[in-house]
């Protein structure tokens, strides 16, 4: 199986970098973006396989820009993460994908769901 | 028994005079002791000054009508005592003229016929001692009666001067020439010659003493009579014998029948009623101490004082009962509504704190993200077997990368929990063994129990009703209450776990350890977010807050006694089926 790509965005670069680093050390194909504007353009280049969308950005929301992605790469799959983890962004998020993290979260963690949300097993990697 | 014993003790002992409950005090509500005594206060005016005004009237009316009355009979018994003088005095006069008219001067001068007029006189009237026939010279030239009194001369006698001048005279009592007291009648007439004679009697002086002494003048009363210089004319029994001065002043002339209170030689205040004595130098008195004429009044007097009395001791019982009803109801209601306030109080305050701790931890968590990709990044690229350098890292670096790891993943548990403090979740609703939910939770911490020696007691009966409630959340609330058990024994002690049904109000499970115990003034933060007395590191301060969020969210109260040194025991109320609206409307907290 080729090496899964991964669009990561946050608003938070020193976050979203330093995780995205941390996914290609651990053999994925990842890029990050710091907006819903800069997704959008990297997603209009590169196919992703799944994308990991902070739930609360500036401008466009994570489940916004999960839509507007959607509709360019139809087989794309989402994971949110969030700093809040309120019950309503919870149901909305619950509603829009089958995996939601509450930051910080362990990157074993991360990947583990990153699989699960993929249908893989680590080992078929 | 118990409601009106509960009853009683409400009536009559005063609550409030205990220092106040701690919630009454810090809520600043009414200074109930001073509210009891206004309230006795006022009513004791308002019921009371009435009464004794009401009181004072009319002892003051009754004792002056009973002192007019007294007055009143006194005078009578006066006005009567004149009647019958006056009549005496008249009929003798009477006698006398009526003889003048029948017999002549010459039958009289003859001192046999005279005698034989005395006695028919004394037949048919009596009162009189002795005739004497006086001629204008003053000589008595005819005498009849037991004295030898034949032509004794009274040409200087005063009442012969007297009666010679007026016609008909009534004299003061005197001795005379007999030398004993006695007193004259004495009525002119005139010869066959045309001259003037005066025919006299002479008084029996002990019938008319006895007239007066048969007066009902009362006990210590006095009926005499003396003359226009305050003489005794009669015995008295008390101011002295005949020809003595009463040693009472001499009324004012009065056609009527009079009186007035003086104060006697003994000292005694007296009422004096009195009545001069027509056609005589005779003043009737009836005397009497003013005490005396009082004593009529006494019964209604200490009637009067009785019912008083017992109507005071009656009206102060009432005013005492009602006041302390009715304040103990307002310190009963007040107590009521100002636990109802606290616990409003301590809901809202959890209600903000779990919307402020969710803000923070949000805030908290994205810069916690960044040092725990940013670290471990830093971990990857010196342990990832594909970024190795081939140096091998300074010692000790990895480990401290770790460390750093390893408290972002602790903080970022207590943000978690944070958070989990203001979110909420749903309920499920199932038919529970309570029983056997709370030997589940035990199962964990069995082990911990055992190796500290700690004895774990389950009473629950087995026939206690199924309860409709949150599995979940009723093993949580367990697991804290029970690990927050074991914390405060250090080592030994025992842990019993006992539930009950409570009549009305649900199940009642309680959770008394023989542990510490919690400070008087730590009980009432116990359930505040954060709130800890245990050390710095050893815990969030949010086990019971989350407990007491978890049992009102299922429905239930939770309440805490604790005795320093002693132990503490949690007593969980729960209801039998959760009401679905209760659910909602209790939804605000964690």
């Amino acid at each position: 199986m080729s090496t899964l790509k991964i669009l990561l965005v946050d608003d938070e670069e020193k976050f979203v970098s330093a995780l995205a680093q941390r996914l290609n050390l651990r053999g994925f194909e990842a890029e990050w973006a710091v907006s819903g504007a800069e997704a959008m353009a990297k997603a209009s280049r590169t196919m992703f396989d799944l994308a990991i969308l902070d739930v609360k950005m500036p401008r466009l929301g994570g489940v916004d820009l999960k839509r507007e992605l959607g509709r360019i790469t139809p087989s794309t799959r989402f994971i949110f993460f969030t700093g809040h983890g309120s019950e309503d962004e919870f149901k909305v998020c619950s509603a829009e994908a089958s995996c939601y993290l509450v930051k910080p979260m362990p990157i074993d963690e991360l990947v583990a769901n990153i699989y699960r949300v993929m249908g893989l097993s680590p080992k078929g990697d | 028994m118990s409601a009106l014993r509960r009853r009683l003790t409400s009536c009559l002992v005063p609550k409030f005079l205990k220092p106040h409950h701690r919630t009454l005090a810090r809520q600043g509500f009414l200074d109930y002791r001073s509210l009891w005594l206004l309230s006795i206060a006022l009513l004791a005016v308002v019921s009371l000054l009435p009464l004794c005004i009401i009181t004072a009237i009319d002892y003051t009316l009754t004792g002056r009508v009973a002192g007019s009355e007294q007055v009143l009979r006194t005078v009578r018994t006066a006005s009567n005592a004149r009647r019958t003088v006056t009549y005496f005095l008249d009929e003798r006069r009477a006698v006398l003229e009526f003889t003048l008219r029948e017999e002549t001067y010459a039958l009289m001068k003859d001192p046999e016929h005279l005698a034989q007029v005395l006695r028919n006189m004394r037949a048919g009237f009596g009162g009189i001692v002795d005739l004497g026939l006086l001629t204008e010279d003053g000589i008595q030239v005819s005498y009849a009666g037991p004295f030898d009194l034949q032509d004794r001369s009274y040409k200087d006698v005063p009442w012969f001067m007297a009666a010679m001048e007026k016609g008909a005279y009534t004299s003061d009592v005197f001795l005379g020439f007999r030398n004993i007291s006695h007193a004259i009648v004495a009525v002119r007439g005139e010869t066959e010659a045309g001259r003037p004679f005066l025919l006299r009697a002479t008084l029996d002086i002990l019938a008319f003493s006895n007239m007066l002494t048969s007066l009902e003048a009362g006990n210590s009363g006095d009926a005499f009579i003396i003359n226009r210089e305050g003489v005794l004319q009669t015995p008295s029994k008390r101011y002295g014998a005949i020809s003595q001065a009463a040693g009472i002043p001499v009324p004012e002339f009065s056609e009527r029948t009079d009186h007035f209170i003086t104060t006697d030689r003994r000292g005694v205040e007296v009422l004096v009623a009195y009545a001069y004595i027509k056609a005589s130098p005779y003043i009737l008195c009836v005397v009497k101490p003013t005490s005396e004429a009082m004593i009529g009044w006494l019964q209604p007097r200490i009637d009067l004082l009785w019912l008083a009395g017992i109507s005071l001791v009656v009206i102060v019982t009432a005013i005492y009962v009602i006041s302390t009803y009715m304040t103990n109801a307002i310190y009963d209601s007040n107590l009521r509504q100002a636990q109802v306030m606290e616990r409003m109080e301590q809901t809202g305050r959890l209600a903000s704190i779990g919307r402020l701790a969710a803000g923070v931890a949000h805030e908290i968590n994205n810069p916690l993200a960044v040092i725990s990709e940013r670290a471990g990044l830093v971990r990857d690229m010196l342990t990832l077997p594909g970024r190795k350098t081939g140096r091998e890292p300074a010692p000790g670096l990895v480990d401290n990368i770790d460390i750093v790891l390893e408290s972002v993943e602790r903080c970022g548990q207590i943000t978690k929990q944070l958070l989990g403090f203001a979110c909420k979740i749903d309920l499920t609703i199932e038919k529970l063994d309570l029983g056997k939910v709370v030997r589940g939770v035990l199962r964990f911490l069995e082990k911990e129990a055992e190796y500290r020696s700690i004895g774990i007691d389950v009473d629950i009966p087995a026939d206690l009703p199924p309860i409709h409630s949150d599995r979940g959340k009723l093993q949580q609330i367990t697991l804290n209450l029970v690990t927050n058990a074991l914390q405060a024994m250090s080592s030994g002690g025992s842990l019993t776990l006992s539930a009950r049904l409570d009549e009305g109000r649900g199940v009642a499970l309680r959770f008394s350890d023989t542990g510490c115990g919690i400070a008087p003034e730590h009980l009432s933060r116990i359930f505040d977010p954060f709130f800890t007395t245990k050390g710095n590191h050893e815990g969030s301060g949010l086990g019971l807050s989350i407990t007491y969020g978890l049992v009102r969210k299922l429905g239930g109260a939770i309440t805490v006694e604790s005795e320093m040194n002693k132990g503490t025991t949690f007593l969980v109320t729960l209801p039998l089926a959760m009401e679905e609206q209760r659910v909602n409307a209790e939804d605000i907290v964690g």
